[in-house]
C-alpha cells in the first residue's frame, strides 16, 4: 500500500510573527520556515507504517514555489521514498489545496493519505476534510493512533469530550494530533541520502487544476496588545486584589 | 439571507457552544434555523427550540446518526444546504471535523474560527496562534464557517421555534467503535467562568489534585498546558491552546505555565489573568493581570486554605 503525505512550509513553531507596516499581512520576510509540526507527525506515522510493513512506499508532496522543496527534502531524510513539489506561487486556500491533492491522489491512488490536522499559520483545519469530500473517501480527523488491518484502518481520534475510535475501509484520510507520535531527527547521513531521493516538479496545468479566487484577505491586524499586570508578593494580596480590586471571586 | 446553524449535542443536552453560534448568526442578521442531527435526541431539539431568535428547528433522527460522522452528517447537511446561504457551527472538534466536508462538497471556501462579523460577506479570524487578524472577504455563494465560542455570547432561552422533522437515513463507509470519555464533576472547559490550569511545573498528574481542590472552591474547570497532555500528566481533552481549547473565562489561573505561543492563542483573551510562576522570566507573567512569583508547592494549599 501506498500512502500520500502532504507537508506544508510554514513559519518555525517558535516564532513570534509580526504584522507587516501597511496591516496587509504577516511579514515571513527573513523568517526560519520549517516543516509544519503536524505535517512533521504525519511523516513520522507513515514511515512508521512502512517499517512496520505495512505501508510499501511513502510519497510526499508540497504546493507552493521552488523553496518548499527543502521541506520535500527534509521529510525525505525522515524516511519518505520520494517527493512531488506541485509549482504553485500564491496563497491558496484549503479547497484549492484539497483539489490539487485530489488530481495527485486520482494519479497516485495512495490507500492511505495521512496529513496534518492544521497548519500553524493558517490555523484553518480544513484541507484533509476537503480532500475527504472531494474524493469520496472516508475521513478520520485529530488522530492519536493509526492501525491498519487488512483493506480497513482504524482510527483514535480526539475529540471534546475525550477519545472516540473509528473504523473505515482503506483509502482513507487521517489527520494527525499532536499526540499521534514523536517525530525522529533525521540523522546526518539520511540527509545527505535524501539529496538523492526522487523529486518531481509537476505544474497546476500538468494536473489538470483550475481554481477558483474564493476569498480575498482585506487587512491583517495585529490583536489588541493586554494590558501590563502587577506582581502581588503574597497569596493574600492576590486573593484581596481577585476580590476587590478584580471582582472576580 | 436564511442562515442554518449546525447544532452541537452528545445526544442528550444541546451544549453552550450552539447557543454562542446563535449569537454569530443573529450578527449576521437573517431567518436563523438550527439542524438537529443525532439519534434518540429529542431532548436536544426542544432545547433548540428555545434559542433566542432561532425560528425553526430541523430534525434528524436515526440511528446512523449517533456517532456524528463527517462523512454521513456531511450528506445531509448538503442536501439542506440549497435553502441557506450561510451554514454554521461551533467551532468544536465535530464542527471541525464535518464543515470542511461539506464546503468542499458544495465546492464554496470555507473560513475557521470567525470571531467577529464585520459585514454579510466579510469576517474576522484569527491566524498564526491568534497573533495576527484577518479580515477575509468571501465571494462564495454559500458562506460555510465555524465560529469561535468563545468570541460571542449565548443568546437567551426565551425562543419558541417550530420544529420541523425532516427524514434522512444516509450510510456511511466509516464505523463507530467506541468512544472513551473523560468523566468530570465540574464545569466545562468550553464554557466555564473561572478556569485553573497547569503545566509542566506541576511536576505530575498526583499534583493536579491540588487545582482540583482550587477548582472546586472556585467553582472552576481544570485545564493544563500542552507540556501537561504531553507528560501524561493529564487527559488531552483538557488543553488548553493553539491546538486545543479556545478558552475566554472571567478568570483564568495558571500555575507552573511559562505561557507559551501556543498556550496562550488559547486563553489570552481572558478577563483577568493571573499567573503563578517560580521563573520571574515566564511569558506568562506578560499577559497576566496578577503575576505572583513563588514555588506553586508553597503557594497553592495557602490559597486553597484562604478561599
Amino acid at each position: 500500500m501506498k500512502v500520500l503525505v502532504p507537508v506544508k512550509r510554514v513559519v518555525d513553531a517558535n516564532v513570534k510573527v509580526r504584522v507587516n507596516a501597511d496591516n496587509t499581512k504577516v511579514d515571513t520576510a527573513n523568517l526560519k520556515m520549517a516543516i509544519n509540526p503536524f505535517c512533521e507527525i504525519a511523516v513520522e506515522e507513515a514511515v512508521r507504517l512502512k517499517e512496520a510493513g505495512v505501508a510499501t512506499e511513502v510519497v510526499v508532496v508540497s504546493i507552493g514555489p521552488k523553496v518548499v522543496q527543502e521541506q520535500i527534502r527534509t521529510a525525505m531524510a525522515l524516511g519518505a521514498d520520494r517527493g512531488i513539489q506541485v509549482e504553485a506561487n500564491e496563497e491558496l486556500v484549503p479547497l484549492s489545496l484539497a483539489k490539487i491533492l485530489k488530481a495527485l491522489q486520482d494519479k497516485e491512488q495512495a490507500g492511505l493519505v495521512i496529513m496534518g490536522k492544521q497548519s500553524i499559520d493558517g490555523d484553518n483545519n480544513q484541507t484533509g476534510q476537503m480532500l475527504a469530500a472531494l474524493t469520496g473517501m472516508p475521513q478520520a480527523t485529530f488522530a492519536s493512533e493509526v492501525k491498519v488491518e487488512g483493506d480497513k484502518v482504524t482510527v483514535t481520534r480526539e475529540v471534546d469530550g475525550g477519545l472516540q475510535t473509528l473504523s473505515m475501509p482503506m483509502p482513507a484520510v487521517v489527520t494527525s494530533d499532536l499526540r499521534l507520535n514523536e517525530p525522529r531527527y533525521a540523522k546526518l547521513p539520511d540527509i545527505m541520502k535524501s539529496k538523492r531521493k526522487p523529486l518531481e516538479v509537476v505544474t497546476l496545468d500538468d494536473l489538470g487544476v483550475t481554481l477558483k479566487q474564493h476569498q480575498t484577505v482585506l487587512k491583517v491586524n495585529a490583536p489588541a496588545a493586554r494590558q501590563a499586570g502587577v506582581m502581588v508578593s503574597s497569596v493574600e494580596e492576590l486573593v484581596q486584589k481577585l476580590q476587590n480590586e478584580a471582582k472576580v471571586i | 439571507m436564511a442562515i442554518l446553524v449546525l447544532a452541537e449535542h452528545d445526544n442528550d443536552t444541546l451544549k453552550a457552544e450552539t447557543a454562542k453560534t446563535v449569537a454569530a448568526a443573529k450578527a449576521i442578521g437573517g431567518e436563523t434555523h438550527v439542524l438537529v442531527i443525532g439519534h434518540q435526541c429529542d431532548k436536544v431539539a426542544s432545547t433548540a427550540q428555545t434559542l433566542s431568535g432561532v425560528t425553526k428547528v430541523l430534525f434528524v433522527d436515526s440511528a446512523e446518526y449517533q456517532a456524528q460522522l463527517a462523512e454521513n452528517l456531511s450528506n445531509v447537511l448538503v442536501d439542506i444546504a440549497a435553502d441557506y446561504e450561510y451554514i454554521l457551527a461551533a467551532a468544536s472538534t465535530t464542527g471541525k471535523d464535518v464543515l470542511p466536508r461539506v464546503a468542499a462538497l458544495l465546492d464554496v471556501a470555507q473560513l475557521s474560527e470567525v470571531v467577529e462579523v464585520i459585514s454579510s460577506d466579510t469576517f474576522v479570524r484569527p491566524v498564526y496562534a491568534g497573533n495576527a487578524l484577518a479580515t477575509v472577504q468571501s465571494h462564495d455563494d454559500k458562506k460555510v464557517m465555524t465560529v469561535r465560542g468563545s468570541a460571542f455570547d449565548a443568546v437567551a432561552n426565551d425562543g419558541s421555534a417550530e420544529l420541523m422533522t425532516l427524514s434522512y437515513s444516509t450510510a456511511a463507509t466509516t464505523e463507530f467503535v467506541s468512544q472513551e470519555l473523560t468523566v468530570s464533576e465540574r464545569p466545562e472547559l468550553a464554557s466555564a467562568g473561572v478556569i485553573v490550569s497547569g503545566g509542566r511545573g506541576m511536576g505530575n498528574g498526583e499534583n493536579f489534585v491540588m487545582l482540583e481542590q482550587l477548582a472546586d472552591k472556585l467553582g472552576a474547570a481544570v485545564g493544563a498546558s500542552r507540556a501537561a497532555v504531553d507528560a501524561g500528566f493529564v487527559p488531552n481533552d483538557m488543553q488548553v491552546g493553539q491546538t486545543g481549547k479556545i478558552v475566554a473565562p472571567d478568570l483564568y489561573i495558571a500555575v507552573g505555565i511559562s505561557g507559551a505561543i501556543q498556550h496562550l492563542a488559547g486563553m489570552k483573551d481572558s478577563k483577568i489573568i493571573v499567573a503563578i510562576n517560580k521563573d520571574p522570566e515566564a511569558p506568562i507573567f506578560q499577559v497576566a493581570d496578577y503575576g505572583l512569583e513563588a514555588d506553586l508547592f508553597k503557594v497553592l494549599p495557602e490559597l486553597i486554605e484562604s478561599l
